[in-house]
């Protein structure tokens, strides 16, 4: 059965090497939902998070794949109630539509969103959450003439003490 | 006199991205080259030429045959094969090789040209982006910008392609990098901080594999390349000989057991023996050792040894339950594991279990091998030609075959005394594999007797590399395997479509007349008795020689699996 799964993949900083992990799925014809990379607490480690819906079969093998790659330092998977994790959401709406100051109101406080930006045609509302909650606000504001709206990679970390450690403990040796 | 003396040092250290470049291939222990140049390499081309005491070249007729050199080198010595090509369509052209190599773990450093640093991305004259292109067929690849990352970057190369499980790397040199200047100072890599070559052994893993080898009563060994690049040829055949479990290879394991070895039962797979594929299904405990459970080998999933406890024991942690799962899991280095299990494990002899593989072998000779090897009429078989080697060289000579119905046929037949004696394209089957993987084994050999077995269809695939055995004047035997057909493909159709020969049937030249234009001698016969005496003149001729024998043009290879089928559903005919 598909379940949605985020991968963490710790690596070296090198050019090629996003190209060399998502190749990865591609070979298995794996469609990639969401994909951040960053910089981690560690100096010089970067952080890949993916998100990718697959069976655990499968997300199994190719993390294990993922982490015999040269500039690899780890690779491990979770799923969702194992991490917290959060998206960012930025809605362009046109400020004459919204301009009601309850429904405004009623917007910001519902939702735990903000204006980032408020101008003269447009106002930039932000939100951060789960998907379905960036996803629900979406929705709401749809009718009100959205002008665009975008949508982050998601970003995660991982609830159990172990694992973070064991990657500090694998790096410190060095 | 200080200050002198300071500046020839400096002036000794200071040197060109080129020079460094053979520098470092020389501190790596490098003689040898297989490559072909072009506008991007150039300036290493240069430096080439002062180092040609050091380092020989070979020039071949096309990167694929370099390429393909470069692994019958390394295959045949154990050492990292090196290539060179230039930019764009030289680059291009290794890209086979690079994913023969990744998938058989072979070690090759491939070094390329690329335009210069200000040209990249402009679509200039023979760029491409090789990075990328190579990037899913080799271990680790590295572009080189900048003439003072040289000697970290092939020291990386180096020790990558060599160290766990071997593969492929490349590194791309761009011209300016080779034309700058940098301050040589070479050391070899032996660690790199996100890289685990060797996984730790775990010896609880160990000690509980060793308990279920010891309890069982019909164990069954499988072997494959892991024991050739892990050196452990005679920590293997120390093992199987205390617990006296018998053993079969995979295509690439072929020769790490002496084939007269008494636990020797022969090939899995396809077109294995009759007994290991009817046995996998039948043993109550199944020891994988450096093997993957390759799809060739295993058949369907579903039906395969689902009856037994599976200890896989393999460098590779990706490896461990890829296609088949493993009750038990050992990681680590072949040879020391070996050392390690054979010490656990207890002496055996398993005699009445070792008669069932015997039986099976007495019924495939019955029904398969004598009409392959003795056949009283017809044209002659690829068996024929393969035993009548055979007979002439007792198992000392290393064998290079291509792939298809040939290969098949020259795996299961031929005898072999020592390891690294049987060079293929296993994983990938690649055609065109064999004359230039045969000439890198003869360079890397050269007292070694070599004998190129091919197909006419992949003969004609890199025929061009008989001009490169020519100008090396490299004693390669070769034999081709005639039938005019693609034979494999055209078995495939005459089994599971309807004998609808679609583009499987070859006109094919005058393979010797070719052979001539190129300097090298040779016969074509048809006729059985014909046979031996073509054979001994072929190996007693100083130098390169061609056979030819024209076979029987609709035989086919059994044993056989039918793809998708079970192991235990091998077919005699």
């Amino acid at each position: 059965m598909e379940k949605s799964f985020t991968i963490s993949i710790f690596t070296e900083n090198s050019i090629g090497l996003l190209n060399r992990i998502t190749s990865m799925f591609t070979r298995r014809h794996l469609n990639i939902d969401s994909l951040n990379t960053s910089e981690s607490e560690l100096a010089g480690v970067h952080r890949f998070t993916i998100v990718v819906k697959t069976t655990a079969e499968q997300v199994k093998k190719l993390v294990l794949q993922i982490e015999k790659q040269v500039e690899v330092l780890r690779a491990v998977y979770h799923q969702d109630d194992e991490t917290v994790f959060q998206e960012i959401a930025l809605y362009k709406v046109s400020t004459k539509s919204v301009a009601d100051g309850n429904l405004v109101e009623k917007l910001i406080r519902d939702n735990h969103a903000r204006i980032l930006s408020m101008e003269q045609d447009f106002m930039i509302i932000e939100k951060t959450g789960h998907k379905e909650e960036t996803q629900e606000l979406l929705e709401f504001l749809k009718p009100y003439g959205l002008i665009e709206f975008v949508r982050s990679g998601r970003v995660s970390v991982m609830k159990p003490m172990e694992e973070s450690n064991e990657l500090r403990k694998r790096i410190s040796n060095f | 006199m200080e200050a002198l003396l300071t500046q020839q040092v400096d002036q000794n250290i200071k040197t060109t991205g080129a020079d460094a470049v053979l520098r470092a291939l020389i501190a790596e222990e490098t003689s040898l080259i297989f490559g072909y140049p072009g506008g991007a390499i150039m300036p290493i081309y240069d430096a080439l030429y002062h180092y040609q005491e050091e380092v020989r070249h070979v020039l071949t007729r096309h990167e694929q045959g370099a390429i393909h050199a470069a692994q019958g080198y390394a295959r045949a010595t154990g050492k990292v094969g090196v290539v060179m090509a230039t930019s764009g369509p030289g680059a291009t052209n290794l890209i086979t090789g690079i994913a023969d190599a990744m998938i058989d773990s072979t070690p090759l450093v491939c070094i390329t040209g690329q335009v210069g640093s200000n040209l990249l991305g402009s679509d200039a004259f023979q760029e491409t982006d090789i990075i990328s292109i190579s990037m899913p067929v080799t271990k680790w690849n590295y572009q080189v910008t900048k003439a003072e990352e040289l000697p970290e970057a092939l020291a990386k190369a180096f020790y990558i392609a060599k160290s766990g499980r071997p593969g492929p790397v490349l590194i791309d040199i761009t011209k300016d990098a080779q034309f700058g200047s940098l301050e040589f100072i070479y050391e070899k890599c032996e660690v790199i901080r996100s890289y685990r070559p060797v996984p730790k052994l775990e010896l609880d893993q160990l000690s509980k594999a060793a308990e279920l080898i010891n309890g069982a009563q019909r164990p069954f060994v499988l072997f494959g390349q892991g024991v050739i690049l892990g050196n452990a040829e005679k920590e293997f055949k120390i093992f199987i000989e205390k617990t006296g479990i018998p053993s079969a290879w995979t295509l690439l394991g072929l020769s790490a057991l002496p084939t007269d070895h008494p636990l020797n039962v022969g090939m899995l797979g396809m077109h294995g023996n009759y007994g290991p594929n009817k046995l996998t299904n039948e043993c109550d405990v199944l020891i994988a050792i450096g093997m993957r459970f390759d799809d060739r080998v295993t058949g369907n999933l579903e039906t395969y040894a689902k009856q037994a406890k599976v200890i896989h024991f393999d460098i590779d942690p990706a490896e461990i339950n890829k296609n088949v799962k493993a009750d038990i899991a050992v990681l680590g280095d072949c040879k020391e594991v070996l050392v390690e299990l054979t010490r656990l494990a207890r002496m055996n002899s398993h005699p009445v279990w070792r008669e069932q593989f015997r039986e099976f072998t007495r019924i495939e000779e019955e029904q398969v091998v004598k009409k392959e090897l003795q056949p009283s009429q017809g044209q002659i078989t690829m068996g024929e030609v393969v035993n009548g080697i055979n007979d002439e060289t007792k198992g000392e000579a290393l064998l290079v075959t291509d792939v298809g119905q040939h290969q098949m046929v020259a795996c299961r037949y031929t005898k072999f005394n020592q390891s690294k004696s049987s060079i293929t394209s296993g994983g990938l089957g690649t055609m065109g594999f064999c004359l230039p993987a045969a000439l890198g084994a003869k360079l890397g050999n050269p007292e070694r007797e070599v004998i190129a077995v091919i197909g006419d269809g992949g003969f004609q695939m890199t025929i061009q590399e008989l001009g490169t055995i020519f100008q090396t004047q490299t004693a390669v035997k070769i034999v081709i395997l005639n039938n005019s057909f693609l034979g494999m493909v055209r078995q495939w159709q005459q089994l599971f479509f309807d004998k609808r020969y679609s583009s499987t049937e070859m006109e094919n030249p005058d393979f010797v007349t070719i052979a001539k234009g190129y300097g090298i001698e040779g016969k074509s016969i048809d006729d059985r008795t014909d046979l031996q005496n073509a054979i001994q003149e072929m190996l007693s001729h100083d130098g390169s020689y061609l056979l030819e024998v024209h076979v029987g043009k609709e035989d086919n290879v059994f044993p056989m699996v039918p793809s998708g089928a079970s192991v235990s559903e091998v077919r005699l005919s």
